[in-house]
C-alpha cells in the first residue's frame, strides 16, 4: 500500500541525503519525494509517497522523525487533503494539430506554455489521476519529453496556526 | 573573548564534562593537538584509530557519561569507523573530532581527504561537517545533546582544518536550537492502564529485560516492579547487570545461547513485558514461531523500534525508569507459583547438561576459566569481553550483580572490541577491577593497544582463551557445514611473550587447579598481567539455537536425564 507522508525539515545542507540515505538502508520504498520551501524560510517540507509493503507505515515515520533535522512528521494518507503534481509534456504537434491540443488540454485546465515548429509544451496541474489522464489522452500523438514533480500534499480545513502547520499531531513520535 | 577554533573545540570539551579523549594526531587535526595542550584534558595515544573508538565506547559504557575520541581526516577518520557503528549499534553516546582538509580544498581528492560525513552519515545519530569558525561551538554543543538524548548513540563532527586555525568571538551558546530533537514523554494513562490489565490477567508473565534498564538507570525500579509482581526476569546480552543473578526471579540470559529453560519460559508464556530491548533476531530465532502464546508491552524509548520486528499489544513510548516507576505504585501484588516451579525444574535439568557438573577428565574448558575468575573477582569485576565463544561463555557463567560491569559489543559483534573498550573502561572508573576476556582471533585484531595499556600504566588484568581456533565460526562449520574448518585454525604468537614485549607480565594456565592460585597473585600485584588460558580446543557453546531458527529448537550439550539428576 502507498502512504503519503509530509515531514517539515530543518532546511540545512545534506537533509534530502540524509533522508534518501534513510529509505536506502531501511530499505523503504519510495515512489516519489518532493521537497521545497515552507511558510518559514527555516523549514523546508517534503512529500514523500513510500510504498510500504516491507515496513509499515509508522515505522517509516518513526525512523524519519529520528533524523535531527526532521522536526515533524505525519502521515497524510487517510486525512482530506489537497495533492497536487505538476507536469510538463512535450508533445508532437505540427502547426494543424495546436488548437486542437490547446482544446483538450483546457479541458484538464492545463495550458500550452511553449510552441515550436514540430511540438508545444504542455503544462497541466492536479491531482496524480488528472495528469495521468491527461498524458494517456496525449500518448497518441506522440510524447517526446515529460518532467512531473511529483506529489505535493496539504491537509484541507484546518488552519496552520497551532504551530505545526499541518493542523494535527505529528504521527511519528506516537510510536503507533 | 577571541579564539582560534581549535581553542573553542577545547572550551566547549571542557565545558561538556570532558576530562579525558582518546586519539591519534595527523595533519588536519593538529591545529586541535596544538591548542588542546592548554586545557585540562588527558589525552590517550592509541596505537590505531579503532581502538581510539572502542576506548571512548568503553569509557561511556562503564560511567554513562559521553566518551571522545579525535582523529584526522581520511585514513584516520575512517579507522574509527568500526568503533562507530559498534557504538551505533549498542546505542553508546559518544562525539566523534576528526579534522578534515581546508574548506578551500574540500571535495577535490586533497591529501587525506575522505567524505568522512558521508561515509558515517548511516552509522551515526548525526553528523555534522563544519567549514566555517563560527559553526564550531554550536555543533560541537549540538554533538553531546544529541549523542545524550533519547536513546543515545554516536555524533561526529568533521572540522575542516582552516576552521581550526581561524579566530572569532568565542560565544557559548547556552541555548540549543534543535526543533527536531526528539522530546521523551511521559507515558499515556491509557497505555498504562491497558498493561495493568494484561499483567492482573496474565498467568505466565516474563519480562525480557534489555539494555534500556541500564541506560534508563531503572534497576530499582526494575527490582521493585519484580518483587510486588514476582514476574520472573530474563535479559538480553546488553541487559545484563540490569537485574541480580543472585534474585530467585532472575533467569539469565534469553536468546542464541541463552539458557533452554529461559526460551523456553519465553515460547510458553503468556505475557511477554520487553522492557527496553528490541527484540533482535538474536533473541528472537524464528519471528513466525516467537512467543506465539503472548501478548505482548513493549516499553521502548525508540518509537521506530516499536512494532518493528514483533507486532506488540501495548507500546510504551516512553522512559523506562518513569514507566516503571509510573507502574510500581499501582500494580496489584501476585504470585505465579506454578509458573515459576515450571520454569525452576527446568532450570535443574539445564544444570545437569553444565560442563561444570560434568566429568572433565582433567581438561581446562572456558566455562571453567570464567566460573573460577568469577569466584577469584568475587563477581565484582568489571568484565569487558570480544566476539566469539569467550563472550557468550562469558555471559553463561560470570553473574553480573551490577550496571554496567559488563561491556561487550551486542549489536555489531566487533572482534577486537575488547582490549581498547576495557583501557577506555578503566579511566572511567580507576577504582574498579578491570579485566579484558578474548578469544585468541579477536585478541590479536586490536592487541597493539597493549603498548597504550602500558603508556597509561594501566591495572589491567587480560585474559585470553585460547583454543587455537576462530572458535565461534568453527562451531558453525561443525554443526552447519560438516565440519569443513575453512580459515578457522589459527596459528597465535606466544601470547606470554608477547605481553613481555609490552612490559606485560604473562602467565600461561593449562589447568584448572593453576586458575585461582595464578589470578590472585596477578590480583595482588597491582600491576597488568595477561593470562593464556590454554582450553579444550573444539568446545562448543551450548545450548544454541541456529540463526533464524525456532526459539525452541535449541542444539544442546548431551547430558544426564533429569532422572538421573534427581536420582
Amino acid at each position: 500500500m502507498k502512504h503519503t507522508l509530509v515531514a517539515r525539515v530543518q532546511d540545512q545542507p545534506g537533509v534530502l541525503n540524509r533522508v534518501s540515505s534513510l529509505f536506502r538502508r531501511r530499505a523503504f520504498n519510495i515512489e516519489s519525494l518532493t521537497v521545497g520551501g515552507s511558510e518559514s524560510p527555516e523549514f523546508s517540507r517534503m512529500t514523500i509517497v513510500v510504498d510500504t509493503a516491507r515496513a509499515p507505515v509508522h515505522i517509516v515515520a518513526a525512523n524519519l522523525r529520528k533524523l535531527v533535522p526532521v522536526v515533524e512528521v505525519c502521515d497524510v494518507t487517510d486525512l482530506p487533503t489537497v495533492t497536487r503534481d505538476l507536469a510538463l509534456i512535450r508533445v508532437r504537434c505540427g502547426p494543424g494539430a495546436r488548437s486542437e491540443i490547446s482544446d483538450l488540454v483546457s479541458i484538464f485546465r492545463g495550458r500550452l506554455v511553449d510552441v515550436g515548429p514540430e511540438s508545444v509544451i504542455v503544462e497541466v496541474t492536479g491531482d496524480q489521476e488528472k495528469v495521468d489522464g491527461l498524458v494517456e489522452l496525449l500518448k497518441p500523438r506522440g510524447i517526446l519529453e515529460m518532467v512531473r514533480t511529483g506529489k505535493v500534499a496539504m491537509v484541507r480545513g484546518i488552519s496552520a496556526s497551532n504551530g505545526n502547520g499541518n493542523g494535527h499531531q505529528d504521527t511519528a513520535s506516537q510510536g503507533e | 573573548m577571541i579564539l582560534t577554533g581549535a581553542q573553542i573545540l577545547w572550551e566547549c570539551l571542557v565545558r561538556e564534562g570532558v576530562d579525558t579523549v582518546f586519539g591519534y594526531p595527523g595533519g588536519a587535526i593538529l591545529p586541535a593537538y596544538d591548542a588542546m595542550l592548554e586545557f585540562p584534558v588527558r589525552h590517550v595515544l592509541v596505537r590505531h584509530e579503532q581502538g581510539a573508538a572502542h576506548m571512548a565506547d568503553g569509557y561511556a559504557r562503564a560511567s554513562g557519561k559521553v566518551g571522545v575520541a579525535i582523529a584526522t581526516s581520511g585514513p584516520g577518520a575512517t579507522n574509527l569507523t568500526t568503533g562507530i557503528a559498534t557504538a551505533m549499534l549498542d546505542s553508546v553516546p559518544t562525539v566523534f573530532i576528526t579534522g578534515q582538509v581546508s574548506s578551500k580544498v574540500l571535495g577535490t581528492d586533497a591529501f587525506q581527504e575522505t567524505d568522512v560525513t558521508g561515509i558515517t552519515l548511516p552509522i551515526t545519530k548525526h553528523n555534522a561537517l563544519v567549514t566555517d569558525v563560527e559553526d564550531v561551538a554550536r555543533c560541537v554543543r549540538e554533538a553531546f545533546a544529541i549523542a545524550r538524548n533519547g536513546r543515545p548513540g554516536p555524533v561526529l563532527v568533521d572540522i575542516c582544518k582552516d576552521a581550526q586555525q581561524a579566530q572569532t568571538e568565542f560565544e557559548w551558546p547556552e541555548k540549543l536550537d534543535l526543533p527536531g530533537l526528539m522530546k521523551t514523554r511521559a507515558p499515556r494513562a491509557a497505555d498504562l492502564q491497558h498493561a495493568l490489565e494484561l499483567i492482573a490477567k496474565a498467568e505466565r508473565p516474563l519480562i525480557l529485560a534489555g539494555h534500556g534498564v541500564l541506560e534508563s538507570g531503572a534497576g530499582e525500579a526494575l527490582r521493585a516492579f519484580v518483587d510486588k509482581t514476582q514476574i520472573p526476569v530474563a535479559l538480553t546480552l546488553l541487559g545484563l547487570g540490569g537485574f541480580p543473578p543472585s534474585h530467585p526471579l532472575c533467569l539469565g540470559m534469553m536468546g542464541m545461547h541463552g539458557e533452554a529453560y529461559v526460551n523456553s519460559a519465553i515460547q510458553r508464556a503468556d505475557l511477554l513485558l520487553a522492557f527496553g530491548m528490541r527484540f533482535d533476531d538474536r533473541v528472537t530465532g524464528n519471528l513466525k514461531t516467537y512467543a506465539p502464546h503472548s501478548k505482548k508491552i513493549h516499553v521502548e524509548i525508540d518509537p521506530s523500534e516499536l512494532g518493528k520486528n514483533v507486532k506488540v499489544d501495548v507500546q510504551i513510548n516512553a522512559d523506562l525508569r518513569a514507566t516503571l516507576e509510573a507502574l510500581v505504585p499501582v500494580v496489584a501484588p501476585k504470585r505465579h507459583e506454578a509458573w515459576v516451579a515450571e520454569i525452576a525444574a527446568g532450570r535443574a535439568e539445564t544444570r545437569s547438561r553444565d560442563i561444570l557438573h560434568q566429568d572433565h577428565g582433567g581438561k581446562l574448558y572456558a566455562a571453567h576459566v570464567i566460573n573460577d575468575l568469577w569466584e577469584a573477582t568475587g563477581g565484582n569485576a568489571v568484565v569487558v569481553t570480544d566476539v566469539g565463544q569467550h563472550q557468550m561463555w562469558e555471559a553463561q557463567y560470570y553473574r553480573h550483580e551490577k550496571p554496567r560491569t559488563l561491556i561487550t559489543s551486542g549489536g555489531l559483534g566487533t572482534m577486537g572490541f575488547a582490549l581498547p573498550a576495557a583501557i577506555g573502561a578503566k579511566i572511567a572508573r580507576p577504582e574498579a577491577e578491570v579485566w579484558v576476556m578474548a578469544g585468541d582471533g579477536g585478541f590479536q585484531m586490536t592487541s597493539c593497544e597493549m603498548a597504550t595499556l602500558r603508556q597509561e600504566n594501566l591495572d589491567i588484568k587480560i585474559a585470553v582463551v585460547n583454543n587455537g581456533y576462530l572458535g565461534m565460526v568453527r562451531q558453525w562449520q561443525e554443526f552447519f557445514y560438516d565440519k569443513r574448518y575453512a580459515a578457522t585454525p589459527m596459528l597465535s604468537p606466544d601470547f606470554v611473550m608477547l605481553a613481555a614485549a609490552y612490559g606485560i607480565a604473562g602467565h600461561r594456565v593449562t589447568k584448572r587447579a593453576e586458575i585461582a592460585p595464578a589470578v590472585q597473585a596477578a590480583r595482588a600485584s597491582g600491576q597488568p598481567a595477561l593470562f593464556d588460558f590454554r582450553v579444550e580446543k573444539e568446545e562448543s557453546v551450548y545450548p544454541m539455537v541456529p540463526a533464524g531458527a525456532d526459539l525452541h529448537a535449541m542444539i544442546r550439550r548431551p547430558g544426564k536425564t533429569e532422572e538421573e539428576v534427581s536420582a
